[in-house]
């Protein structure tokens, strides 16, 4: 065994795979903002108020519907998502002709309000939510003991993460999509109906947000106040990212979750802050973000 | 972006008129009389609210840049007047200049950065920065985590006035508001305010036009930041504390939807959407998170409804200016 | 004796201007301020009030000839809320006496603002050790447990018990640099040993890579210095990481029978702890539990909520007694001169510095299979006898304390 700065390696590994867990979240949260963003040029600041709901549909699913939990990563997305589309149809297209940060204002709005009505139903004590019986366990991997259930946090959010990046980048709906970001009306003077794919690739991102949810119920507690603390990170993130491209918001989520998970070992005290300092180095070397492209 | 969106004040108004002086002078004498049928200490807090949406509506009002973090320097201001008042035995005046000053600097230094990015961006780095600096207050000895600074003395005004009197310290909020919002009303209406004004219609035809827009926007961001800063040391004063509340983001959102409810861009907006806001928070404090309820619908509801905000609104109708 | 106590309330009608020797506005008002949404509002909360509510009706106020009001409020966990409520209720609602306030920040504020104002303040949710030392005020007491109570118990009991090599986990703030260096002390001076100690973000969620930390410290005990959902975030993933299969312990330093609920037998049994107070140590208490919990949405006192029954039920008495409630320092004065005695919590007393002294317990989780209902969850370990259980009066550095 050998050391680094003081730190066994085993112990090392262990962070850098604790990392890369959170770095999972910070994932599939930020690439589902660069979706929203992408076609809508919206920030969705209700972001971290859906990837709550998905964590609470998961919980409600099991114990009031009885569907466990792989059922659940599947269903609580798409309601939560189904609400998504609701909102962009309701509110959020009313706001595309406006300044962009009206979009902002909104959602931040509705933020408030989704938070506000879980904990005044639920409290904030949080609500237990167990792993599935098949994810139970660990593997003893000689360096840590890795609880099963992280393991596939990883897997699923990468696999996710990739699809995602492979449909927008690499097939013909996705070729649309881009191209309805570029120019709209082209788009629709090619006879594919715009409004509706925005509707839909918001909900899309809803969705990812409400599955980051789902995947984080057995782990964190699930409470009404999970998502507004993370949001704020993930925006960093995207700062950091850029969100001109999907692979930068996927990278980068992953990289700054080993990075913070780094600063846990050798600095905790700086962990929470970590995020936020690269974020104004960055914009110091290069204020458009790693990925992204001058506007 | 290639289509040109409507920007973000949506209040066009005529020139200079006599509805400002006037509008002003009831505000002064309604805020004279106003000790004698309410509790004085909700008319300060509206008050030191009043001015930190005023500095905060120069920037989004005028400049058309949102800032998501303005709690970063009202929040921080209160911690440094209240340190320099309690361990440093700084007179009042001092101390809230202290804090002031902590917040131009801070200022400075987030200004710089966020000005890097525009629209979006930009609100989401001032946020960002608030909430590094939101954990550094958690953190710092100084600031006492979630404690924070109790029993601030409110000493004496200049040696000599006892601020412990609920009407010295009024009279002392009363005259810190109103010099803000003079200096802020003089800044709007200088040359300096004018170029503000043409960034926000058109920043590349300002750039275009040989304005340095950068520093023009970082100026402007400073000042914001200094009077937000007079409005938090204020607050730590009058309420002898400085606590978390005052540097977390609910503050930054709170001091947004103040702006946005009396109206962005008018003077006296932030005032009246001041007043509303603390208004609702204290006679709504007993039904406990459906204030936070209550305000996101309102935020909902300014954004699709009514983007004039009060003021706003009541200059279109009457053809005013306010 | 007797004359004693006469001249205390003579003084106190004294200081309050002989004219009110009365009390004020002719209604004895109670302002119940917790959390009443937010983390803590489980355990004190919307049942703190119902608390109150049932000592009052306990205790017979209206044949008595007191009329009591109750007026409850949300602090939200913000000292500035907190201290905005407590100035208006006592400026314009004429609010007496302020009870519960969990939250230390939020206590320490309404602490200063009691004082300032002479009414009366009883501590039952808060847990800073110096609401009784250097900040103590004559017009509060400080009813349930303690920071210093809890690290005492809870130190001394596991390093006797043979767990003598700590892991911290901290929250880096004020409160838990407290907890630690208070639980610290104590298990140093009974023969243990700190190993190591990591400070993780407040509130932070994720505490994988800290628990990683402890386990590779090898220590017996890992001390979670921290509160509320910290503190059963840190448990759960502790039981994910099989950090207690592995052979360590954790010891929580500041948790709650409501929390212990919403995290399951499963998941937390083995916690060892101290309390002051669970709802089945004998039959008074069974039985107030059961009323309780029929006015509580079910939920079962914590000790919290029985800490404001007893609390209430001692300041109503001393208020019959003196017939005045203007003076708060007296009515405390009076409560500090009479020995405590509720169904709740027994016999006991009130320290000079303002500290409520009475037994405390060393509870430990059931396993699920010993549990034998919902709310069954908690066996007694030890009993920390009432002499041992509190800061000595002499270390707190009170100011009241002459001597």
């Amino acid at each position: 065994m050998f050391e680094i700065f003081g730190i066994p390696s085993q112990a090392l590994f262990g962070q850098l795979l604790i990392g890369l867990i959170n770095g999972s979240f910070y994932a599939l949260l930020s690439l589902g903002l660069a979706v929203i963003f992408g076609m809508l040029n919206i920030i969705n600041f209700a972001h971290g108020a859906q990837y709550m709901m998905g964590a609470f549909a998961a919980f409600f699913l099991l114990n009031f519907v009885g569907l466990n939990y792989w059922i659940a990563l599947l269903v609580a997305p798409i309601m939560v998502g189904a609400f998504g589309v609701v909102i962009e149809r309701l509110l959020l297209q009313r706001l595309y002709k406006l300044d962009h940060l009206y979009g902002l204002l909104l959602t931040f709005g509705l933020a408030l309000i989704i938070e506000g009505l879980f904990r005044n139903y639920f409290g904030s004590s949080g609500l237990p939510y167990r792993v599935p019986a098949a994810l139970q366990g660990g593997q003893n991997l000689g360096f840590m003991f890795l609880p099963n259930y992280r393991a596939w946090v990883i897997v699923a959010s990468l696999t996710v993460c990739i699809v995602t990046w492979f449909v927008i980048e690499r097939t013909k709906l996705g070729s649309y999509l881009r191209a309805a970001t570029e120019n709209p009306s082209l788009v629709r003077a090619f006879g594919i109906n715009v409004p509706r794919m925005i509707t839909l690739t918001y909900g899309f991102g809803v969705a990812l947000a409400a599955l980051a949810g789902v995947m984080a119920a057995p782990i964190y507690s699930v409470s009404p106040q999970m998502g507004s603390h993370l949001i704020i990170v993930v925006f960093a993130v995207v700062v950091i990212g850029g969100m001109g491209s999907i692979l930068g918001a996927i990278v980068t989520g992953f990289g700054l979750g080993v990075i913070e998970g780094l600063t846990k070992v050798f600095f905790p005290e700086a962990s929470n802050t970590v995020i936020f300092i690269i974020m104004a180095i960055v914009l110091l070397i290069r204020p458009a973000g790693l990925f992204g492209r001058r506007a | 972006m290639t289509t040109a969106a409507t920007p973000m004040s949506v209040v066009t108004m005529p020139a200079r008129s006599r509805s400002e002086v006037i509008a002003f002078a009831v505000m002064v004498a309604l805020l004279l009389i106003a000790p004698v049928f309410i509790y004085p200490l909700f008319l300060m807090k509206a008050l030191c609210f009043a001015l930190f949406a005023c500095a905060f509506n120069l920037l989004l009002g005028y400049v058309g840049l949102l800032s998501f973090g303005h709690a970063l320097y009202f929040g921080w201001a209160s911690y440094v007047s209240a340190y320099a008042a309690k361990v440093l035995g700084f007179n009042p005046e001092f101390a809230i200049l202290a804090g002031a000053l902590t917040a131009a600097v801070l200022g400075l230094v987030a200004g710089s950065l966020a000005i890097r990015r525009q629209g979006i961006y930009f609100a989401m780095i001032t946020l960002a920065l608030a909430q590094m600096m939101y954990f550094f207050a958690v953190q710092a000895p100084f600031t006492g985590g979630e404690d924070g600074i109790q029993s601030v003395p409110r000493g004496y005004l200049f040696g000599l006035i006892d601020l412990g009197q609920p009407l010295a310290m009024y009279g002392t909020v009363l005259v810190i508001f109103l010099g803000g919002f003079l200096a802020i009303y003089r800044i709007i209406h200088s040359p300096f305010g004018e170029v503000l004004k043409a960034i926000r219609e058109n920043e590349p035809r300002a750039i275009s036009l040989g304005y340095k827009t950068d520093r023009h926007k970082l100026i402007a961001f400073v000042l914001s930041a200094t009077f937000a800063g007079l409005a938090g040391g204020t607050k730590a004063i009058v309420f002898q504390l400085a606590s978390l509340t005052d540097v977390d983001w609910p503050m930054s959102g709170e001091v947004v939807l103040m702006a946005l409810v009396g109206g962005l861009g008018t003077v006296f907006g932030p005032v009246v959407g001041a007043v509303i806001v603390v208004a609702m928070q204290n006679y709504l404090a007993q039904v406990g998170q459906w204030v936070l309820v209550i305000q996101g619908v309102i935020f909902v509801a300014c954004v699709l409804l009514f983007r004039r905000g009060i003021v706003g609104e009541l200059a279109a109708r009457l053809r005013i200016k306010l | 004796m007797k004359r004693l106590l006469s001249t205390v309330a003579f003084a106190a009608v004294f200081a309050a201007g002989a004219a009110h020797a009365q009390v004020s506005d002719g209604v004895v008002k109670i302002g119940v301020m917790n959390d009443m949404s937010g983390t803590y509002a489980d355990l004190a909360g919307p049942g703190s009030v119902v608390a109150a509510q049932m000592a009052v009706e306990d205790f017979g106020a209206a044949a008595k000839g007191l009329k009591v009001e109750i007026v409850g409020a949300d602090h939200q966990n913000k000292p500035d809320v907190g201290s905005n409520v407590v100035r208006q209720w006592i400026d314009v609602d004429k609010v007496d006496v302020i009870v519960d306030v969990p939250t230390s920040s939020v206590a320490l504020a309404v602490n200063e603002i009691v004082r300032q104002k002479n009414k009366v303040f009883l501590i039952s949710g808060a847990a800073a050790s110096n609401l009784t030392g250097d900040k103590c005020a004559p017009t509060t007491v400080h009813w349930t447990y303690d920071t210093w109570a809890l690290a005492n118990g809870t130190g001394n009991a596991i390093v006797k018990t043979g767990g003598k090599n700590w892991f911290f986990l901290t929250a880096d703030y004020a409160f838990g640099h407290a907890l630690e260096r208070d639980t610290a002390a104590v298990v140093e001076k009974n023969g243990g040993k700190v190993l190591g100690k990591v400070r993780h973000p407040f509130p932070a969620t994720d505490f994988s890579s800290f628990l990683l930390q402890a386990q590779s410290s090898k220590a017996q005990i890992i001390g979670l210095a921290n509160a509320g959902a910290d503190t059963t975030n840190a448990i759960k993933q502790a039981a994910e990481f099989g950090i207690v299969k592995g052979g360590q312990n954790l010891a929580a330093l500041l948790i709650f029978l409501t929390d212990i609920k919403a995290l399951g037998l499963e998941t937390a049994q083995g916690l060892v702890f101290t309390e002051a107070w669970y709802w089945d140590m004998n039959d008074a208490n069974r039985e107030f539990a059961k009323k309780f919990a029929a006015r509580n949405k079910g939920l079962y006192p914590s000790m919290v909520q029985a800490g404001v029954y007893s609390a209430v039920t001692h300041y109503l008495k001393a208020v019959a007694e003196l017939k005045s409630d203007s003076d708060g320092a007296a009515v405390v004065t009076k409560m500090k001169s009479m020995p405590t005695d509720d169904k709740l919590f027994g016999k006991g007393t009130i320290r000079q510095d303002g500290r409520k002294i009475h037994p405390m317990y060393l509870f430990e989780v059931k396993k699920p299979s010993e549990s034998k209902g919902p709310w069954d969850l908690y066996k007694v370990r030890a009993t920390i006898p009432a002499e041992e259980a509190f800061r000595p009066l002499k270390d707190g550095a009170c100011p009241l304390v002459k001597g």
